[in-house]
């Protein structure tokens, strides 16, 4: 769940990290107040969850309090790549000189974050790296175990940076580093971090990402905050075929049979387990195959729930047949998810031999499950064909159908 | 009195589904609510979750020997009891 750069500023600040003299406000008259308050030039900055802010003159400068209002009204009313703005922030101009990067990521892959350090700030940091790699310094650190300064001291001197800014930098890389932890987040990020002419650093631009599941873990800052349980902040709004899918999920407590996302393909998928889902989608993708959506299916589902996303899969326009494949990790059972898929063709008026592509769940049931499709005709595969080759069979099959 | 699913039948022997006692019984066994107390505390089988079935033979172990019986229709109508 990613925050607006008001809220990423906020959690920084109360983290202890130097930020400047902001104001958030929702109302052009009050961005006038808050300019006045600052004194001296500022930066209206649009606040969006998206990109491109700059180019689409969502931040601008003023001189003066009234010239802060009116660049606030225009922004306030400036849709930016299909966002409405939350507010403006109104931040004092500082005159900065230099700009550094601090950030800490979450790497998937090495199950640890990463905390990135470059003295190269105010542009991404993927260019940085590309352009000038010894100016960045990076290191994986436990979130399990006690964080050290000398962790963070080891990154930045890497970079070249040494003295009295060396010394000013390690605590707000540290601290940056603890938020992360704290904060279950997957991105933690300050750019620019700008040196000011006196010698001190100041964070003029953050952004932070937490993991969405540990938004219970976080209600107070949530609260604190004013981010409802109804803010889901993703990257565009649901359309109906995925709020149908919320609505399959949420009808029992059993198992999970949602995170529908909707794409345009005509191969239904009802796919799942221990990250098959993702494994499936790819594989269906690398073979040429074009899916109607995305779901995750686990968990022992009801019978119902099964049901009711084949079915909300098989009633999508342009679905031709669906494929279910699941990997074994899950242990879900077979029987039970091969009846949902079964009632949802046979409740349609579909032949379940002819819509089912596929249906490859090898675990637990799984001779009950096979004497369910057997029934009814449906081309099965167990644990011996792999996800890949289970992949491959229904794009073959979807393939057919569209020759 | 017997209710057939698309997948599962159940099947309870006339003496067994007038014994307010043992509807109560199969009520509280069955994890997926097949059963339900009507009237009179008399049994009543609900059909729209007999497909939720999970074989678990809870309703069995709870009741006399054959009172119910759990049929897989799609095997045959393979019975359990």
């Amino acid at each position: 769940m990613r925050f607006f750069e008001f809220e990423a500023r906020e959690v920084i600040k109360r983290a202890g990290i130097p930020v400047t003299d902001y104001g958030f406000t929702t109302d052009a008259a009050e961005a006038r107040e808050i300019a006045q308050r600052i004194g001296g030039p500022t930066v209206i900055k649009s606040q969006v969850l998206t990109g491109g802010r700059m180019k689409a003159g969502g931040v601008r400068f003023a001189d003066t309090p009234e010239e802060a209002e009116s660049h606030a009204r225009e922004i306030l009313a400036l849709e930016i790549g299909g966002h409405m703005p939350r507010g403006v922030l109104v931040d004092p101009k500082a005159e900065v000189e230099q700009e550094y990067y601090a950030g800490v990521v979450w790497d998937g892959i090495r199950k640890q974050p990463v905390m990135i350090f470059s003295p190269v700030g105010g542009i991404d940091i993927e260019q940085v790296a590309e352009e000038q790699p010894d100016k960045v310094g990076r290191r994986h650190f436990s979130n399990i175990l006690p964080f050290s300064d000398f962790q963070a001291k080891e990154v930045i001197a890497s970079t070249g940076v040494s003295g009295p800014e060396l010394n000013k930098l390690v605590p707000i890389l540290t601290r940056l580093a603890k938020v992360f932890v704290e904060h279950d987040m997957v991105l933690a990020e300050i750019n620019p971090l700008g040196r000011l002419s006196d010698g001190s650093f100041v964070a003029l631009d953050a952004h932070m990402d937490i993991e969405n599941e540990a938004r219970g873990r976080h209600r107070r800052l949530l609260a604190d905050l004013g981010v409802g349980d109804e803010e889901t902040r993703q990257a565009r709004e649901a359309t109906p075929f995925e709020l149908a899918g919320e609505l399959v999920d949420a009808t029992d407590h059993r198992g999970v049979a949602g995170n529908v996302t909707e794409f345009d393909g005509n191969l239904g998928l009802v796919i799942g387990a221990g990250g098959g889902s993702l494994t499936l989608f790819d594989a269906v993708r690398a073979h040429g195959g074009e899916p109607a959506n995305y779901c995750e299916i686990g968990g022992n589902p009801s019978v119902a729930k099964a049901c009711g996303l084949a079915k909300l899969v098989l009633q999508k326009p342009g679905v031709d047949k669906i494929a279910v494949m699941m990997s074994i990790v899950s242990n879900t059972r077979v029987d039970i998810v091969a009846r949902g898929v079964i009632k949802a063709c046979l409740e349609l008026g579909h032949d379940p031999g002819e819509k089912i592509a596929i249906f490859r769940i090898p675990g637990a049931w799984e001779e009950e499950g096979f004497k369910i499709l057997e029934r009814y005709g449906v081309d099965y595969a167990d644990r011996s064909v792999s996800l890949n080759e289970a992949a491959r069979r229904a794009v073959e099959k979807i393939q057919g159908v569209a020759a | 009195m017997r209710r057939d699913g698309t997948f599962i039948a159940v099947e309870v022997d006339d003496q067994s589904a007038a014994d307010a006692n043992l509807a109560r019984k199969l009520t509280e066994a069955c994890p997926v609510d097949i059963f339900a107390q009507g009237g009179g505390g008399l049994l009543e089988i609900v059909e729209k979750n007999l497909d939720e079935c999970v074989l678990c033979r809870l309703c069995l172990d709870a009741s006399p020997a054959g009172a119910v019986k759990i049929i897989k229709l799609y095997d045959d109508s393979a019975v359990l009891a």
